[in-house]
């Protein structure tokens, strides 16, 4: 998800990663099949913003990488 | 037996505000996830024998995180006769998540829709019978802030928690999944009570670290358990965390398709403002402007006035003439007139006087982070904190030191991941707060008359401590490892409510006054009779200052501080009592040298000072007091944050050992090329600290088999464990 452009919707295919931080990413609602937006990039290029099930979460790019998205 | 109910839901859900109305309490409330870290207990308004718990805010009852882990822990443990499940009905998807394992409980379970009338005003409809059908438990709309629908709530819950009565367990998971859950369920009822033990077959399945870790399970039966779990995955080509986690949503977003009607088009006015504050060239730009405006009204314009009017007017004009007038003509003793007027009234006046910029400082970062602007700094900084080995949620608490450390220790608590809260403590009170500014102001005033670069030179040098610290402190052993995930909701955007921002002022302030009435108020008085009175002729009584009990004390041990350039027994005695709070430095020196603190600009004074230190002795001993181990209420905080004695000294141990060595670094270079003294062994231990300083922060991260390298800030953190 880390390439994916500000204000495109993608569908979450699946997540990598292991432990807390997987099973964190899921707490927050990205789960399979789920649609984001992504919103924004701060202004110094990390982290990302972005809309999942109708709210607003932030992660790092480097989380993001764990989600893949199509 | 009271009727135990406890509150339970996501961050930011509203659960501080819904607490304080439940209970009339007024605890802090901030618009930014994780404020309640400890679960704290209320009895319920209007109800004698209802406790109320409010527990951590957490996003699900997984086995990973600190709050997840009190909150289970009390659910289980000490089980509450009820719960109130908080949900934020305006973010009704991932609150309802929470709520599908808050069921699984077995415990009576009510939901309270916060926010319902936001999601009204915004033209959503929630069908809240539909919701409560299909979870099988009851459900109240309210509006915690406006305190709507609360004492519905409070009757509900306690009804509830009379008659004992658990909700129906919704069907969340697929036939698939349940079938798999059934031969657990048959393991855990041996173990468990059978309300619980839907909780418990989840728990096995999932291969919950903390429930293995219990030891209930004999070998078989874990065995069996693993069987299920493996056979689950194997058909689903996941593994079984993913899979619950999956089917709750899937379940969830049915449910909510069918019952929350969605009537909001367009962009919200929260969006609209988040597009400014975060957008990619504004945000920075605007950030530093708030920050701006913020300093200039509490700490120059306003702030500055009511704080000269405190010092001067109250304290210089009224209180303190006042007093000597009334002491002297009730007769009484010059000594005690000298101790009233100058040790109490001046010591602990020049520590008030800064209450008025304290206020106005705390009302400006309350509003900000109520309204929602704070996980936004957080966001847009991280990238730059990341680089020190610290978070972009770091950034709070340094910024709240620079007016106060103790609540600027007390703010790290967001900071979910441990080693980046230890981190942020360590380094925090780096940053000059406002009773150190007076400490700047004095030796800047006395030795350098009319310059301007004291104050920021020392606000640089304590974000460069910052910076330094993070750099090096991440490469050692105790802080290395992966940085922590950055997995952050951004809350919506609201006004505070004015009580609420009032409530937060008051409770910090009255936390900094009590102070001065207490700690400052005892040391003012012991400094100032341990350096007017000594032993005089065959007894004690009053002398003057060189044969003083303090001197006698201070001659003992200011060798110490000869390396550093201030060795003699004044500036040693004004660092010491600058530990019981950091005003003091400027009072006791006040006191020592001949006028009270309250003026601190007397001639006198500066010229007494000037005579005590050199202007390389001086920065030496002003680096020292501003790095070195905080006042003892930011160190009482530092303990209860650390929550070890541990942490707490290393914490301690590096701040003083770091200070020693910059003050160490500026004396014996600054003696040499600006007052032209000749090389000396100090000199050379000097640039060995230099070069350690350099190697720590240009080395490679070690990897698993790497050595303790025996660099001065690292044993200095060995020895003080």
């Amino acid at each position: 998800m880390k390439s994916i452009p500000c204000g495109q919707m993608v569908k979450v295919l699946r997540l990598e990663g292991t432990g807390a931080l997987r099973r964190r990413i899921m707490d927050m609602g990205i789960t399979k099949g789920t649609t984001v937006c992504v919103r924004k990039v701060a202004p110094l290029g990390d982290p990302m913003e972005i809309t999942v099930r109708g709210y607003e979460l932030s992660l790092r790019k480097q989380e993001a990488e764990n989600i893949i998205v199509e | 037996m009271p009727i135990k109910i406890a509150l339970a839901g996501n961050p930011n859900s509203g659960k501080t505000t819904l607490f304080n109305s439940l209970t009339g309490s007024s605890q802090y409330v901030g618009n930014w996830p994780g404020v309640t870290v400890e679960k704290k207990e209320g009895r319920l308004k209007g109800f004698k024998d209802v406790i109320i718990t409010d527990l951590p805010g957490i996003y699900s009852l997984s086995p990973y995180t600190l709050e997840e882990v009190v909150s289970r822990n009390y659910i289980l443990e000490e089980r509450p006769d009820a719960i109130i499940n908080l949900v934020d009905a305006s973010n009704i998807e991932r609150n309802l998540y929470l709520t599908t394992q808050v069921l699984e409980l077995g415990i009576p379970v009510i939901v309270a829709l916060n926010m319902i009338d936001l999601v009204n005003r915004d033209g959503d409809r929630i069908d809240a019978d539909a919701l409560s059908r299909a979870l099988g438990c009851r459900m109240v709309g309210i509006s915690a802030l406006k305190e709507e629908g609360t004492e519905t709530l409070a009757e509900q819950a306690v009804a509830l928690a009379r008659s004992g009565e658990r909700c129906e367990k919704p069907i969340v998971f697929s036939p698939r999944v349940e079938m798999a859950l059934k031969p657990l369920a048959d393991i855990a009822s041996w173990h468990y009570p059978a309300e619980r033990v839907r909780w418990y077959s989840v728990k096995l399945l999932e291969r919950d670290q903390k429930l293995l870790e219990e030891g209930k399970l004999t070998g078989e039966e874990l065995a069996a358990a693993e069987e299920a779990s493996a056979a689950l995955e194997r058909e689903y080509d996941d593994d079984c965390e993913s899979i619950i986690a999956n089917e709750r949503y899937n379940f969830i977003t049915e449910l909510v398709d069918s019952s929350v009607i969605r009537g909001r088009v367009g962009m919200s006015v929260s969006d609209r403002i988040d597009s400014i504050l975060t957008n990619r060239f504004l945000a920075l730009p605007v950030f530093a402007a708030i920050m701006g405006v913020v300093y200039y009204v509490s700490v120059s314009w306003l702030g500055a006035i009511g704080t000269n009017w405190t010092r001067e007017v109250l304290f210089g004009a009224v209180l303190m003439p006042g007093a000597t007038a009334f002491l002297n003509s009730v007769g009484a003793a010059g000594w005690l007139t000298g101790l009233i007027v100058d040790g109490i009234l001046g010591g602990v006046g020049s520590v008030l006087s800064f209450v008025p910029q304290m206020m106005l400082l705390f009302f400006f970062l309350a509003f900000l982070e109520d309204c929602g602007y704070m996980s936004r700094v957080a966001f847009i900084m991280d990238r730059i904190f990341r680089k020190f080995g610290l978070s972009g949620k770091s950034f709070i608490p340094l910024l709240i030191s620079s007016g106060c450390g103790v609540p600027g220790i007390m703010a790290s608590r967001t900071i979910e991941n441990e080693k980046d809260r230890r981190m942020t403590i360590i380094v925090t009170t780096f940053i000059p707060c406002g009773a150190k500014l007076p400490i700047i102001a004095l030796i800047g005033g006395a030795l350098f008359p009319g310059s301007a670069w004291v104050a920021p030179a020392m606000y640089f040098l304590g974000v460069a401590m910052v910076v330094f610290s993070g750099l090096i402190l991440k490469k050692t052993r105790l802080f290395l490892g992966d940085p922590s995930p950055f997995v952050m909701e951004m809350p919506r955007y609201h006004l505070p409510g004015l009580k609420s921002l009032l409530t937060h002022v008051w409770e910090r302030s009255r936390a900094f006054i009590v102070k001065a009435g207490t700690v400052i108020f005892v040391a003012c008085t012991v400094i100032w009779f341990l350096s007017n009175f000594g032993v005089a002729g065959s007894g004690i009584g009053l002398v003057s200052q060189e044969g003083s009990f303090l001197a006698a004390f201070g001659g003992l041990i200011d060798v110490l501080f000869v390396p550093l350039g201030f060795g003699n027994w004044q500036a040693t005695v004004a660092t010491l009592t600058g530990l019981a709070a950091k005003e003091n430095v400027v009072g006791t020196l006040g006191v020592l040298l001949g006028s009270a603190g309250a003026a601190e600009k007397t001639p006198e004074l500066l010229h007494g000072i000037a005579n005590l230190f050199t202007s390389v002795s001086a920065l030496s001993f002003l680096a020292f007091n501003l790095l070195c181990a905080p006042c003892v209420a930011a160190m009482g905080a530092i303990r209860r944050e650390m929550g070890s004695w541990k942490w707490t000294l290393i914490a301690l141990g590096y701040q003083t050992g770091l200070a020693y060595a910059v003050a160490l670094v500026i004396n014996q270079l600054g003696s040499v090329l600006v007052l032209g003294r000749p090389f000396s062994p100090g000199t050379a231990v000097a640039f060995v600290i230099l070069a350690a300083a350099v190697w720590l922060v240009v080395r490679p991260e070690p990897g698993k088999k790497g050595k303790r390298p025996g660099a001065p800030a690292e044993r200095e953190t060995a020895a003080s464990r």
